[in-house]
């Protein structure tokens, strides 16, 4: 990591791991749930959510030293508002198609808490550059684990990826269906996304007993 | 220079201060790009409506293709042949139909007012498409879609859209696979019209049987399909005498 201090690289690094911040701070488990049956929507959200918390982490921590602490959470509110509308908005007029692919994301961008909580947690505390390395690093954290759910989902659920059948053909029997094998319905539905997430939480804690926590 | 940040003044400042800010940034930016946006608009309801007639760039059974945006202004005008507006028993022909808002039209409905329901006639290789445009609630937001039928007012094809289902499961409705089931399918039953059901418990996933007013539904999304059917149901209820006066033609 050349440019990076060692300090900086801990920024993008630790949210990767074992800052995650679905598996460890638990954050931003709303979306995780509702967008990830299929990995293409998984990967959009991750892309949004790395635009929005990489720029609104800088523009919050410009902002830090004039904000009222009163009114901070509203301010913030308004601010990544702010961004996703423009976005939403430059898209419609420019790249229509995208538009509407991601236009259904807007919403569960805007009240992703993982959002508010680094603007809240790090950017008013911290400089324009470690925050905007903040936010990259935390919504890559965020994408990693959404792209994870969306492909098991997407693979056990549907027994496609990226929309194409990779496991044969589910009505004509062929491939893996031909053995008996079925979709399961069940990872369509939000609550399998809780329990793949509970999987990679299980699994990442067996790895490094140092994030378990004493009762 | 001591500001105290915690005063009631300066937050009440900062606040009107920022809501200018934001508001005048986001009121530039929306008065700016209004014309591309309609015009996008404009032209995607084209391409939307040339879709269901079976005029696009579909290829095998992948994804859903356009007329491209450039070439769908020429086209629209090379197949839609007629325009109508229906207004109780008046019917118009109108070069803008196509660009009337249902949703306002179902609104002023509500009110009293005279729906007025636009319907486009198209014409490819000598047959004639009857296409309905229709609008509807899903699970989170609106549906629409628009229908094509025949002269013995079977389907030759759908498109449908929506605003805000949910990502990965209701909004599949704009996938070829769901929309697909649709062509081929009659709306009527013993001469009455039933509309087309997307019914969860289905026999026939393949979509063989033609006759059964049924398509397989989707997954996950049982609102967003009963939503569906309780559109093409609304819908066809509304045009109702024309499509008979087509029928009775046969």
């Amino acid at each position: 990591m050349g440019i990076l201090t060692k300090k900086d690289a801990r920024l993008i690094l630790d949210p990767l791991a074992d800052d995650n911040p679905i598996t460890i701070q638990v954050l931003g488990i709303c979306s995780a749930l509702a967008i990830t049956a299929e990995l293409m929507a998984s990967i959009v959200m991750a892309i949004s959510v790395l635009f929005v918390l990489g720029i609104g982490n800088v523009v919050i921590s410009l902002m830090r030293n004039i904000i009222p602490s009163k009114i901070r959470i509203i301010v913030q509110l308004i601010v990544v508002a702010t961004l996703v509308i423009i976005v939403d908005q430059v898209l419609k007029a420019f790249a229509y198609e995208l538009s509407k692919t991601l236009s259904v994301f807007v919403g569960l961008i805007i009240t992703n808490c993982i959002i508010m909580g680094r603007f809240e947690a790090f950017a008013l505390a911290n400089g324009p550059w470690r925050s905007f390395l903040d936010g990259i690093g935390n919504s890559l954290g965020y994408g990693v684990i959404l792209i994870i759910v969306g492909f098991f989902r997407e693979l056990l659920g549907s027994g496609t990826l990226f929309g194409h059948p990779v496991l044969g053909d589910a009505i004509e029997k062929t491939g893996l269906y031909a053995t008996g094998y079925e979709n399961n319905g069940f990872m369509i539905l939000p609550p399998a996304a809780l329990i793949v997430v509970g999987i990679i939480i299980w699994v990442q804690r067996s790895k490094n007993p140092a994030l378990i926590e004493e009762n | 220079m001591a500001v105290n940040r915690d005063s009631n003044a300066y937050t009440v400042l900062f606040a009107a201060g920022l809501v200018i800010v934001v508001g005048s940034i986001l009121a530039y930016l929306a008065f700016s790009l209004a014309p591309a946006i309609a015009e996008n608009m404009r032209l995607e309801k084209q391409q939307n409506i040339l879709y269901a007639m079976g005029v696009n760039e579909n290829v095998d059974e992948g994804s859903v293709n356009f007329v491209p945006t450039d070439k769908v202004a020429d086209d629209f005008k090379k197949y839609i042949v007629d325009q109508l507006v229906i207004e109780g028993d008046k019917i118009t022909s109108n070069k803008e139909a196509y660009l009337i808002d249902l949703k306002k039209e179902m609104t002023a409905a509500k009110n009293g007012a005279v729906q007025k329901l636009p319907l486009f006639i198209g014409e490819k290789k000598g047959k004639k498409f009857y296409i309905i445009p229709m609008y509807g609630v899903g699970l989170w937001d609106a549906i629409w879609g628009f229908v094509s039928l025949d002269d013995t007012l079977t389907v030759q094809g759908v498109f449908f859209d929506h605003k805000a289902e949910t990502p990965g499961l209701g909004s599949n409705i704009n996938q070829r696979y769901f929309m697909d089931d649709f062509t081929g399918e009659t709306i009527l039953k013993d001469g009455n019209f039933v509309g087309i059901n997307v019914a969860k418990v289905n026999n026939d996933p393949k979509n063989n049987i033609k006759d059964d007013n049924e398509v397989d539904a989707l997954a996950g999304a049982t609102i967003t399909g009963d939503g569906i059917s309780a559109m093409i149901k609304k819908s066809l209820k509304l045009y109702r005498p024309y499509l008979e006066s087509v029928k009775a033609k046969n």
